[in-house]
């Protein structure tokens, strides 16, 4: 029996020569990645040593793979190496060896030994126009071998902004029609997480918790895991405290900008954008990209390729031209209201000039008490 | 339509016309905040972050408004069901034959100036009935999209249940720019309808701009049942002089 015989991840880490003590180290690498606290370490150890290894598919539709680039740069080298490890990745078109029919050979028999088991990973969007033939793998189409693997599946994550929202393909007018996984599919829990890239750590952070309690992290209302997308980039911003002191910058050559102010008014998403770039940062915590200087430009939010320009706070209004605001159309508009009233104001006074002359003399009358009714 | 014949009407109850001036500060105090939220002007130079706070004021006024505006929203729904028939919740909604014909008449006589019929309702004309309701539902639309928002930046519960706009409309991104464009209407609306109730009290003389302040209109007599029957109670020789 495969099922039973499959080794732990404990055993699967002292077969390729790992020691306890690393693996311990690793331990809490992951437990500190989930945010979790140090008493939770001997629960992810526990995990560990009696869990068999989690059997992993991982789709490429379309997209760039900069999410699996992310992953593999995760910052603690052992952390992403462990996590490889942990996981039996038995399909992934970038990292397998096999190809061809070895490769779909290696994705069924995942699919039907570890029925309702394995977790599915999904990176790319999912075209649907013309029957989906912008995107064919071993002759099938994106649609078609995402609803199979679906269906067996114990979870799926959509990693990055084209598996959540379409991103860049579902950009207008979107030729492909390019379809995020949660439209496609149902019946099996959708982690998304979002990004483009997504942070590493957050990718494999959601992975340990998968692979550490066996469930579908906490998530919020738009399906991400609220443990790195409950804050909003612009809330973990170190450049905060300018936004609250009304210090921003201008344009990016000028004083302002060398001052580190806030980038609010050069664009910058921070404040729509829910993501941990603020707290985790990127590449091992180095920096992130306002820290660069450049505002956020949403990139895990749907539709930012949509919401542009990304150098103005406001987006230009669809069907007016670029960098035609929201503003600009509403004082054009208000503008307009004005001199209409104002017109109605001088056309009230040349039609309603009889009504209104009547009135007055009739007014006269009865001070002068010339009325034909009352005024005695 | 003669000066003689006007009788006092109270239309505007004090739950109204506080309701009214609260709604009116509200929007103005929201519009103005709203509007340098959204394009904040940049009057700080060479400072530190902690030795200010003005743009986290600016928002904060921001949010209190948006509480007594919400609130006062929820008051004002309550009125329509206990206020007087002047407020009552059927000025605003559009369903009997007798309102479409006076939607006609009134943009026949007073927008389009096409006739010179006095038009003779006493509160709410069905036009301007009508034109509340839109702005009803525009209170609706912002409170919805504005407390969306502040969910994200607030611990309290009841912003909390505003929290679903924000996925419905697929982020903040959205949500933002939809309550930022609504603010235009508001504006709108506003320059629309301090220029009607100028032109009602001038065209018409009844006093249509104190009505806000203290609550009377003048009306007609012949077009008011009861004061139509206090008058010829009163006739006979001593005649319907009961000037204001």
């Amino acid at each position: 029996m495969i099922a039973t015989s499959r080794p732990t991840i404990w055993e699967h880490a002292q077969s390729r020569g790992v020691s306890r003590r690393d693996c311990l180290s690793a331990c809490a690498w992951m437990t500190a990645m989930l945010g979790l606290p140090a008493t939770a370490v001997p629960e992810i150890t526990k995990a560990l040593e009696t869990k068999p290894r989690l059997p992993v598919v991982w789709f490429h539709f379309q997209e760039c793979t900069c999410c699996s680039e992310s992953f593999i740069r995760s910052s603690h080298p052992a952390v992403a190496d462990i996590i490889l490890d942990k996981i039996s990745l038995d399909y992934t078109e970038t990292l397998q060896a096999a190809a061809g029919h070895q490769a779909e050979e290696a994705l069924h028999e995942t699919m039907t030994k570890y029925k309702g088991e394995y977790l599915m990973l999904v990176e790319g969007s999912i075209p649907t126009a013309a029957n989906g033939v912008y995107c064919c793998i071993g002759g099938r189409t994106a649609q078609d071998i995402v609803q199979e693997a679906a269906a067996g599946a114990k979870a799926v994550i959509a990693w990055g902004s084209c598996a959540c929202n379409g991103c860049v393909q579902a950009a207008k007018p979107n030729p492909t029609r390019a379809t995020p996984l949660h439209k496609i599919i149902s019946g099996v829990p959708i982690i998304k997480v979002p990004g483009c890239p997504p942070i590493a750590e957050v990718m494999t952070g959601t992975i340990v918790h998968l692979l550490a309690f066996d469930r579908v992290p906490q998530l919020d209302g738009l399906g991400r895991p609220k443990a790195f997308y409950s804050r909003r980039v612009h809330d973990t911003c170190y450049r905060r405290p300018n936004y609250d002191a009304g210090l921003f910058v201008n344009s990016f050559d000028d004083e302002n900008a060398k001052r580190g102010y806030c980038l609010y008014k050069v664009g910058c998403r921070g404040p729509v954008t829910y993501n941990a770039c603020g707290v985790m940062r990127w590449n091992g915590g180095v920096s992130f990209p306002i820290q660069s200087g450049h505002g956020c430009i949403g990139c895990s939010e749907a539709n930012f390729w949509d919401n542009g320009p990304f150098y103005h706070h406001l987006p230009s209004f669809p069907g007016f031209g670029i960098e035609t605001t929201a503003d600009n159309i509403g004082l054009a508009v208000g503008a307009a209201t004005v001199a209409g009233v104002a017109a109605h104001a001088v056309v009230t006074n040349i039609r309603k000039r009889h009504l209104i002359r009547e009135e007055m003399k009739t007014s006269e009358d009865v001070k002068d008490g010339r009325a034909e009714q009352g005024g005695e | 339509m003669q000066s003689t014949s006007l009788g006092r009407v109270y239309v505007w109850e004090i739950p109204v016309r506080l309701y009214h001036w609260l709604n009116a500060l509200c929007i103005v105090v929201l519009c103005i905040t709203g509007y340098l939220i959204g394009q904040p002007l940049a009057i700080q130079q060479a400072s530190e972050a902690s030795f200010s706070y003005w743009f986290g004021w600016v928002r904060f006024i921001h949010f209190v408004a948006a509480y007594l505006f919400l609130f006062n929203f929820a008051f004002r729904i309550y009125w329509g069901f206990a206020g007087n028939k002047y407020a009552g919740w059927k000025n605003f909604i559009i369903y009997r034959r007798k309102q479409l014909k006076e939607i006609k008449d009134v943009l026949a006589v007073d927008i389009l100036q096409a006739d010179n019929k006095p038009i003779e309702t006493i509160g709410h004309n069905a036009m301007a009935g009508f034109t509340y309701f839109l702005t009803f539902l525009a209170f609706l639309f912002q409170c919805l999209t504005g407390f969306g928002l502040y969910a994200a930046m607030s611990k309290s519960w009841f912003a909390q249940l505003f929290a679903w706009i924000v996925p419905l409309m697929g982020g903040d991104f959205a949500v933002r720019q939809w309550h930022h464009a609504f603010m235009w209407f508001f504006i709108l609306f506003a320059i629309v309808h301090v220029y009607l109730v100028f032109y009602h009290d001038y065209v018409e003389g009844r006093g249509e701009i104190s009505s806000m302040g203290g609550g009377w209109k003048f009306i007609d007599k012949e077009h008011h049942p009861v004061l139509k029957k206090q008058d010829s109670d009163k006739a006979g020789p001593a005649s319907a002089a009961n000037d204001i």
